[in-house]
């Protein structure tokens, strides 16, 4: 059978996220937990977390989180790293033997600092030697995979229910300020651990629940730009375009989401304000390539943050809702129910309308 | 006679007992097919006329005519086909290159037969355009390559000239003089109506048809027919005329017969000149020359028009586009092998370029692979046949693509190929007052808007099936394709996989 990255395999998925707006840090256990009533949008085929804010001790570190097929592989890998990064600690990422998930690879952890003669040589910054750095391994090292490469955050994925994922990696053991979870419903099977959500990049994280009709499109045009779509994944690619029109064009989170879940012509006609008008056709126009349809709600975590967004048809449920200094996000309410059963304001955000949310001002995450 | 007799390719068929001898035959074929015998009292054929262009067929009140192929044929040979033969005894008595007009009709491969498109089945919606909105509107121009901000933060708007158009087909170039006065006021009405754009050809542009300059797109080609500055500055977009599909590597040539009148002038012509155009363009032997004259038109413009670079599909189109698109040109049109002309050399036409389904892929990922691809825009032609072919172009990763013999099926063409007599009885293809007046603009205008309301329906139909709901998101989306019964080959130039994959 096929490896995912070879093939594209279809999914459908559960999504699920909450972000404290004061910072204040909570356990895995929580997030890990609101996936059990979504238990039937899985089917034991992919599921994975990523956390914000868990690495405090390394805040100032990338955190690398990896899969390898052998020793050997991690070794190379290893000096490949040692290139153009101090490795400041590597380790195994911990957990816990169960038997639901099986036939795991070597898991690993390293938190590095890129060298700084290595950005002045290449006269890069230091963001863009990290991402060039995954492409390359992503691509090129055959059996290495990194599944996560921000600074104080970090994914957690694995072939399995989202339940029982949680409960390998010991997510009840870290703290975050933001996490989001994904559960998987994959057509067939993906072969191996890489094509499980979230996706990452740098610190840009995405879960995504959905199949993008425009994924081929989305994809040729993305790989224009140096990155490689190793999984055929559409979140694998809608990470990318997330990464591509926040960091490398600069826009920001409304606008980006203006990009892929474009208002329709028609809409923009009727923009009564002529400079916001002028600013929506220029982004159609600019980047016709980028626009996402088909069915989507994605979770797009940042530092600090959390971004929600449908299709401009709403073809996928996605539901929001607030409790105290949490907002919360989820395929179902009853996901958000099960993580704070008093939780208010549940509302279902409009197709292709952005639920932005960040933590507060001053507040140091 | 004799050895240069050559029988007559198709029989007129005359049902005697419904033929009421009206004479309307007679009167509509200009190519004197019919006539009224008054010894016999009966209606008589020279079928040795006859083009097979159905107008009399079309316009028997009693429908007592049809035209067949003749069935007297030389000895069967699969090598020495009739044809080939035929070529051979003609060539021998004249001493001249043959002619031929509209596209190559050969038997070769036509790869958009051979390519499938996807639909969406269970894990995703097919989305239905009578209930959900569905956006076919593209526009055609250089994307900026960086998001500039101005002090405030705001983004800053100038986007280099576009073209917009509410779907993503044009009418490609057919010069006034190739076509008749009447085809080009339905096509400009039409282009018009419909939000898109058609194409003056090399022939200048009428002055009637300047109040369709925003739907106009003006040609610059190598025998500078008709260009002035008013002509440059009247369009939506220019378009230089590199080569084109049914006869790459030669110039057009519209004979002095047809420059007459308002032709002469458009063309700025002498009245009776054959108006020859050069294989080359003399300012344009590479490059860099290119480049040039991409720039004298942005500067006679004031760089307000897209400049649009159309060359004809050859072998090494690839690497020709990637350098069109360093020229500073906007756009690229290519032009398929078995693209239409008024009049072409049959062995240029037969056996000269290559088809556009292979070109257009070769060339979509060669400027992706350059980085350059939003440098310009792709337009492709060349027998764009139906709603489909346009849906597997833009999927292989046409921004839009030209039609022209599809429009002037929609006028009253029926491809007899013989456009280059200049006796079009169906008032397209030549220049005869009594022939032209029976195209009528207002009927012509509406078909073809018919046409293409189709098409748009179509595309939508096809496109919300896909789960896609703009235009946009099909471009180079070469997923939704499979091939069938092609070659690893062809497949990997397609860039597609084959149908069960």
């Amino acid at each position: 059978m096929e490896r995912e990255g070879t093939v594209r395999i279809p999914s459908g998925c559960a999504i699920a996220a909450v972000i404290s707006r004061t910072g204040r840090r909570m356990s895995g256990e929580s997030i890990v937990r609101s996936m059990v009533p979504m238990h039937e949008r899985s089917n034991g085929l992919g599921g994975g977390f990523a956390g914000y804010g868990i690495y405090p001790e390394y805040r100032d570190l990338y955190a690398l989180h990896m899969f390898f097929e052998d020793r050997t592989t991690r070794k190379n890998c290893e000096a490949y790293l040692k290139e153009h990064f101090e490795i400041a600690q590597s380790e195994y990422i911990k957990t816990r033997k169960i038997p639901s998930i099986t036939d795991e690879p070597i898991i690993w952890r390293y938190f590095v600092a890129p060298l700084p003669s290595s950005l002045a040589k290449l006269q890069l910054d230091e963001r863009e030697l990290v991402a060039r750095t995954v492409m390359a391994i992503n691509g090129k090292m055959h059996g290495a995979y990194v599944f996560s490469s921000g600074k104080n955050m970090g994914t957690f994925k694995a072939v399995g229910y989202p339940e029982d994922v949680g409960v390998f990696y010991r997510l009840e053991e870290y703290e975050g300020y933001s996490w989001t979870a994904h559960g998987r419903y994959p057509t067939n099977t993906p072969g191996w651990w890489g094509g499980a959500h979230p996706f990452t990049l740098l610190d840009f994280s995405v879960v995504h629940n959905g199949e993008i009709s425009s994924y081929d499109a989305n994809r040729r045009f993305i790989e224009m730009f140096g990155y490689k779509c190793t999984l055929q994944t559409d979140t694998e690619v809608i990470t990318y375009i997330m990464d591509y029109l926040l960091r490398v064009q600069g826009l920001s989170l409304e606008e980006a989401a203006r990009v892929v879940a474009a208002p329709f012509w028609s809409t923009i006609a009727q923009e009564p304000d002529e400079r916001r008008r002028d600013e929506l056709t220029y982004l159609r126009t600019m980047f016709p390539s980028l626009l996402v349809t088909g069915p989507f709600s994605i979770v797009l975590g940042f530092s600090g943050g959390l971004m929600a967004l449908n299709d401009r048809l709403k073809l996928r449920s996605m539901v929001v809702g607030e409790k105290d200094d949490l907002v919360l996000i989820a395929s179902e309410e009853a996901a958000i129910r099960t993580m704070e059963p008093d939780a208010g304001n549940i509302w279902a955000p409009a197709g292709g309308e952005p639920v932005i949310v960040r933590v507060n001002e001053g507040v140091e995450v | 006679m004799g050895v240069d007799f050559i029988y007559p390719e198709f029989e007129v068929i005359r049902n005697e007992s419904r033929c009421i001898a009206c004479r309307v035959c007679e009167r509509q074929c200009s190519n004197e097919v019919h006539a009224w015998s008054e010894r016999r009292g009966v209606m008589m054929s020279d079928e040795s006329r006859c083009v097979n262009c159905q107008r009399c067929v079309s316009l028997c009140p009693t429908r007592a005519l049809k035209i067949v192929r003749s069935d007297c044929r030389l000895r069967e040979n699969a090598n020495w086909t009739d044809a080939t033969i035929k070529e051979v005894y003609k060539q021998a008595g004249s001493g001249g290159v043959l002619l031929s007009s509209m596209g190559n009709p050969n038997p070769l491969p036509v790869y958009w037969d051979r390519i499938l498109i996807n639909a969406s089945q269970v894990t995703n919606p097919p989305i239905d355009p009578l209930r959900e909105p569905m956006e076919t509107r593209v526009s055609l121009g250089k994307r900026p390559q960086r998001i500039e901000r101005d002090d405030e933060g705001g983004i800053i708007c100038d986007l280099q000239p576009q073209i917009e158009l509410s779907m993503p087909v044009m009418f490609s170039a057919m010069s006034y003089g190739s076509i008749s006065y009447n085809a080009h006021a339905s096509l400009a009405r039409a282009a018009t109506e419909l939000g898109i754009m058609y194409n003056t050809g090399e022939g200048g542009l009428h002055e009637d048809f300047y109040a369709y300059g925003p739907h106009t797109i003006v040609q610059v080609a190598s025998g500078r027919f008709g260009v002035h500055e008013d002509f440059l500055n009247a369009g939506a977009a220019i378009e230089i005329k590199m080569g084109q599909g049914a006869k790459p590597g030669i110039g057009g040539h519209l004979p002095g017969a047809k420059i007459v009148g308002d032709i002469s002038r458009t063309r700025m012509i002498p009245e009776g000149s054959d108006a020859i155009s050069p294989a080359p363009h003399h300012d344009i032997y590479s490059i860099e020359d290119l480049r040039q004259l991409v720039f004298s038109l942005k500067e006679a413009t004031s760089y307000r028009k897209p400049v649009i670079v159309k060359v004809a599909a050859v072998h090494n189109i690839a690497a020709i586009a990637s350098g069109i698109a360093r020229s500073g040109a906007d756009i690229i049109a290519i032009d398929g092998f078995r693209g239409g002309t008024g009049a072409a050399p049959t062995r240029i036409r037969d056996n000269v370029g290559i088809p556009i389904e292979l070109a257009l892929a070769s060339v979509d990922q060669r400027l992706r692979d350059e980085g350059i691809r939003n440098d310009v825009s792709i337009v492709c032609g060349g027998s764009i046949r139906s709603a489909s072919d346009v849906v597997k172009a833009i999927a292989l990763g046409a921004d839009a693509c030209y039609v022209a013999t599809a429009a002037l099926l929609a006028l009253g063409c029926h491809l007899c190929r013989t456009c280059h007599t200049g006796k079009c009885n169906w008032g397209i293809a030549t220049q005869r007052p009594d022939l032209v007046k029976r195209l009528n603009p207002e009927i012509g205008s509406e078909r073809l808007v018919n046409l293409m309301n189709a098409w748009r329906h179509e595309i939508k139909e096809l496109i919300g099936g896909m789960g896609i709901n703009s235009i946009e998101a099909l471009k180079g989306n070469r997923l939704m394709l499979r091939g069938v019964g092609l070659t690893e080959k062809e497949l990997s130039i397609l860039g597609i996989n084959h149908a069960g994959e």
